[in-house]
């Protein structure tokens, strides 16, 4: 597998550290509820299709990364820098 | 404050030479880290450029002047060299001394770049990796700042601890290079 980081271009897949699942960028609002902050903290989907999920450029410009790919085909999508994201 | 003797990062473990490649240290007097705070890298590196003659260099791109040069060290961060950074820029960038924390080794010649392509997932040959380029990558299993020094030369930089390693690296690989050559 390789990511095409948005400052270092197309990376080999050692270069970069799997940071879960990007809902953690959804972070709840403090008072959001047990139930909210139940699913943050340990739900996740496993889906056979479509994810969304964090990389760290830790082998290279240290950039985390938002990265849209599909585990059925392993066709990555999209990758966009979290910051752009978590805003 | 006295001139105290320097120990040399790599220690004996460098100069070394194969054939017509050389591995030999590139002594860091003086580097800091600048790392612009948000929406400041401009400002940055307009003073900067008035201080040193030098600006920030876009993403995988360096520059010099004399003996200053400015390299892209990462996400929103370059590493100067052999240049004082003026105190001024701390109102608008965190700014690190780096002098002692990283080490860096030259390899030239014809076999440096089929050396590092046993080392290095990147392609470093002239035309994806020329004049003016910097890569932040791995050299086996170290993170490592990598530039193109000019002709077939390139500049390796890693963490001052790791010094003995990295030489150790490359001068196995540049010598299993030379060894499937002769
Ligand atoms: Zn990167």
């Amino acid at each position: 597998m390789r990511l095409t980081c948005p400052l270092c271009g197309e990376r080999d897949r050692r270069e970069f550290y799997y940071g879960g699942d990007a809902m953690a960028l959804e972070r709840p609002a403090p008072d959001a509820g047990d139930v909210a902050w139940n699913d943050y903290v340990h739900l996740r989907d496993n889906p056979a299709g479509a994810t969304r999920d964090l990389w760290y450029h830790d082998g290279g410009c240290g950039t985390w990364l938002v990265v849209e790919r599909d585990t059925l085909t392993h066709a990555i999508a999209k990758v966009t820098p979290a910051s752009e994201v978590a805003r | 404050m006295a001139n105290l003797i320097a120990t040399p990062p790599f220690g004996d473990t460098l100069p070394v030479t194969v054939g017509a490649t050389t591995i030999t240290e590139r002594p860091i007097e003086r580097a800091a880290s600048v790392a612009p705070f948000a929406g400041r890298a401009k400002a940055v590196s307009a003073a900067l450029k008035q201080a040193i003659g030098l600006g920030l260099t876009g993403p995988g791109e360096w520059a010099a002047k004399g003996e200053a040069s400015v390299i892209w060290f990462g996400r929103d961060t370059w590493l100067v060299i052999g240049a004082e950074v003026p105190e001024s820029l701390q109102a608008d960038a965190a700014v690190t001394d780096q002098s002692d924390a990283w080490a860096c080794l030259r390899i030239d010649g014809p076999q440096a770049e089929a050396a590092l392509a046993r080392l290095v997932p990147l392609d470093l040959r002239a035309a994806a990796f020329g004049t003016g380029r910097t890569a932040r990558s791995l050299i086996g299993h170290m993170s490592a700042s990598i530039t193109r020094a000019g002709g077939q030369g390139y500049d390796l930089m890693v963490m001052r601890s790791m010094a003995r390693t990295l030489a150790h690296e490359v001068a196995e690989a540049l010598q299993s290079v030379a060894a499937r050559g002769a």
